[in-house]
């Protein structure tokens, strides 16, 4: 899938713009930092993580000289991640996850919590207009409440929300991994989604604005 | 008539899958008089493009101005 990782080191590049980058090791460490949180979050084993990471870097910095700087590069490295990731969750198969995914019981509470029993919208959890959200996206404290909120939903919900979102597997090849159907899919999503709107609106969107 | 879990459910769906006309017809139907599941259908598209900018790593973007 990826075959910018196919060549060996530095073949037939010019050394200067690839040192440059390599040299800056604080770049360089806070990018590594950054990819293993991403990477540890979605796969939940720090082996595997790990040799993500590393295996995207490389790749990526074989070929740093086509990149017109950090940011460029930040962008194709978590692309290359994003690859790696869904790799190891294709292989790691059913193995893993079968018989983890639908422990569902517990989580009955979350439509009661929500909807009443006519299943519309409690008076104080209806959805309201969330203002700007395109400038929360330049906030790093937004992303600060956004990873609380990932964090704060249960695994199997989070790992599916992750492998649509984050890893962009279509349906088939996340009910193929994780060994689960269409439906049980379905409402997972729906209610890491339900979840996680709910989060982000109290705690970013209307802080403290709503009543109790 | 679909209830607002129902409601929330297809809106979900649909960023999997091209939802059947009567399952659009009824939506549309319901979100014409429910605000709270109007503003979780915009939701629904933040949630995505958030989820993919922080995919990019655009999250600590924000703190490095320079870039």
């Amino acid at each position: 899938m990826n075959n910018e990782e196919v060549l060996p080191w530095g073949v037939g590049e010019p050394k200067s713009e690839r040192a440059s980058l390599l040299a800056d090791t604080e770049f360089l460490e806070s990018l590594r930092r950054q990819m293993l949180k991403f990477a540890t979050l979605q796969l939940s084993d720090a082996h595997l993580a790990e040799d993500a990471v590393q295996e995207a870097l490389i790749g990526a910095l074989k070929n740093a000289k086509s990149f017109g700087g950090r940011a460029a590069l930040k962008t194709w490295v978590f692309a290359i991640l994003k690859n790696k990731i869904a790799d190891v969750l294709r292989q790691k198969q059913r193995l893993v996850y079968a018989g983890s995914f639908m422990r569902e019981g517990e989580e009955d509470e979350d439509f009661s919590a929500l909807f009443d029993s006519k299943g519309f919208w409690q008076t104080d959890e209806r959805p309201v207009a969330w203002a700007n959200p395109e400038e929360s996206l330049r906030e790093s404290q937004f992303w600060r409440v956004f990873e609380a909120c990932l964090e704060n939903l249960p695994g199997n919900q989070a790992r599916v929300f992750m492998m649509r979102e984050f890893v962009e597997l279509d349906s088939r090849e996340i009910c193929a991994t994780a060994g689960i159907t269409v439906s049980n899919l379905n409402v997972m999503l729906h209610r890491a989604r339900l979840r996680l709107r709910e989060c982000l609106e109290n705690r970013w969107f209307v802080e403290g604005e709503r009543p109790c | 008539m679909l209830n607002c879990q129902e409601a929330t459910r297809l809106l979900s769906e649909s960023q999997e899958r091209t939802l059947a006309w009567q399952e659009r017809l009824s939506l549309k139907m319901h979100l014409m008089m429910c605000s709270g599941c109007r503003n979780f259908g915009k939701q629904m598209h933040t949630l995505r493009q958030v989820a993919h900018a922080y995919a990019k790593g655009e999250d600590e973007r924000t703190d490095k101005t320079g870039e």
